[in-house]
């Protein structure tokens, strides 16, 4: 998809080609393999990919083997299978030896040249894989009809935010005043997004998916200061 | 170079043309070469609570197209020095209204007078936005009842955001208005307190007009309110423009009347 704003190339015959190859430029992420046969690696793997499922789902990944410069050459073929039995989409490899690059081959991935790592580095399987961009700050009241989104990253309204407000985010959302809008927080599928306000009297309120309209909510929570979080697939309200 | 107040609401029939007509007859009364205009195309009422229905021979649209000049449209009142009310074509619709033609007009406008009161039909459409986008202030209409105060809220969104104000990155001073404030209905709870709005609105108030039949009265003789000195309204308005010139008069929140035995016995309401 997307609109090709460069004229076609004609063939000799003055038929317009039938494609165009060009470069581009991506970024994509990198899985660093420390220890490919690891015990419990896959298991690590996706707890770490379910902080972010959103993020991770079909994500292209380059595998780097730079690490692996000693050890027996694992079978890359299951192990790109096991990869995509967790969603991720695994393309190419970096930094391989002559052992590994013709297994890496095999498993149908592609050569990627040693490439800079990013500041985030590859992903480490304790912390948040990338950072998240700064939040984004609002000051003034968010009237009815109006709709803040931030993108990537947490919302924080400091100040109030009317009935028929929309307040969205990927990340948390927090409400340092009255929050009578909505707040839909974990926008991309986050089920660690949490929505903090200082007095709850909210039209919807959502994480990752998961919603309760003014009706629903529980009476003793409407008027004070309030966390709300997910937990499995209820919405769990706890005073701040 | 002239002030421009947009009296608007978002929701109708709060009482923004007796709004427009009583603030712009007041700023008149106080000094002020003052100009109102009608921006509610095709439902033009401002001609009718102003009193010059049968003087209308050019209107608003007329000068936006070029079919007259600005003076032609222009109908002086016949009570008030200094005021001078620019009426709108009743046969035509908003879509007569253009961004570059009512800049112009105002433009024009500008150099003439010290106040141009925008009178905003209700809504968000065209005419509305058209009337509020060149102001300078806003008087947000509102009566003390949900759906005016969620339209009230909506239309100071848009006010903060749709301008040209906003547009420049300046602030646009909005302010409330609170009217037909029927103090016995909020007593009973029927009707919002003052500071329920407040609370919600978070713009500064800037008036208080009761709920008041010499309103009507007014209208139904083509006079704008603060004409009558007996209106309680009237003076509520005559103490609102006094604060939109900037003096600082306290604004007192009408009172139930205390019944007396007399009243109570005969079932009176004050």
């Amino acid at each position: 998809m997307g609109t090709n704003t460069r004229p076609q190339q004609a063939d000799t015959n003055g038929a317009l080609a039938p494609f165009q190859i060009r470069g581009s430029s991506f970024t994509l992420l990198t899985l660093k393999l420390n220890d490919p046969d690891a015990p419990g690696l896959f298991e690590r793997l996706e707890a770490t990919l379910s902080l972010a499922p959103g993020f991770y789902r079909s994500a292209p990944i380059v595998l780097d083997l730079s690490e692996l410069v000693r050890a027996r050459v694992t079978d890359l073929v299951g192990f790109c299978d096991r990869l995509r039995g967790l969603s991720l989409s695994p393309i190419g490899f970096q930094g391989a030896t002559a052992e590994w690059e013709q297994a890496a081959l095999d498993a149908g991935l592609s050569v990627f040249p040693s490439g800079r790592a990013t500041e985030a580095g590859a992903v480490k399987p304790r912390s948040a894989p990338l950072k998240r961009p700064s939040a984004r700050l609002v000051g003034e009241p968010v009237r009815s009809g109006q709709q803040v989104y931030a993108p990537q990253g947490d919302l924080i309204v400091t100040a109030p935010v009317s009935r028929g407000a929309e307040l969205l985010a990927d990340g948390h959302i927090h409400v340092y005043g009255v929050l009578r809008g909505r707040a839909v927080a974990g926008l991309a599928g986050d089920p660690t997004a949490r929505i903090f306000c200082k007095k709850l009297d909210a039209d919807l309120v959502s994480i990752a998916g998961v919603y309760l309209v003014s009706e629903q909510l529980d009476q003793d929570f409407i008027g004070k200061p309030v966390q709300i979080r997910l937990d499995g697939d209820k919405l769990v309200f706890e005073p701040l | 170079m002239a002030k421009v107040i947009v009296v608007t609401s978002g929701k109708g029939g709060v009482g923004k043309t007796t709004t427009s007509a009583a603030v712009a007859a007041g700023l008149a009364l106080r000094g002020f070469k003052t100009v109102v205009i009608d921006f509610d195309v095709g439902l033009r009422n401002v001609d009718l609570i102003m009193g010059c229905e049968r003087r209308v021979v050019f209107d608003f649209i007329n000068v936006i197209n070029g079919d007259a000049k600005l003076h032609q449209a222009l109908i002086k009142d016949k009570r008030i020095e200094n005021l001078h009310i620019l009426a709108t074509s009743q046969t035509r619709d908003k879509d007569a209204l253009t961004q570059e033609g009512v800049g112009r007009v105002i433009e024009e406008l500008s150099a003439d007078f010290d106040f141009i009161v925008c009178d905003s039909p209700a809504g968000i459409e065209r005419g509305a936005f058209l009337a509020m986008y060149f102001a300078d202030e806003a008087i947000v209409v509102t009566n003390p009842e949900v759906s005016s105060v969620r339209d009230s809220d909506r239309m100071i969104g848009l006010l903060t955001s749709k301008s040209r104000k906003a547009e420049q990155g300046q602030a646009l001073s909005s302010h409330l208005l609170l009217t037909r404030y029927d103090v016995d209905r909020v007593e009973k709870g029927e009707m919002l307190r003052v500071e329920d709005v407040t609370e919600i609105l978070a713009v500064p108030l800037i008036g208080i007009i009761p709920e008041c039949p010499s309103v009507l009265q007014a209208s139904n003789v083509g006079m704008p309110v603060v004409l009558d000195d007996k209106s309680v309204a009237g003076k509520a308005y005559m103490e609102a423009v006094g604060r939109i010139l900037g003096e600082d008069i306290e604004i007192t929140i009408p009172k139930p009347a205390k019944k007396g035995l007399f009243d109570r016995i005969l079932r009176r309401t004050a």
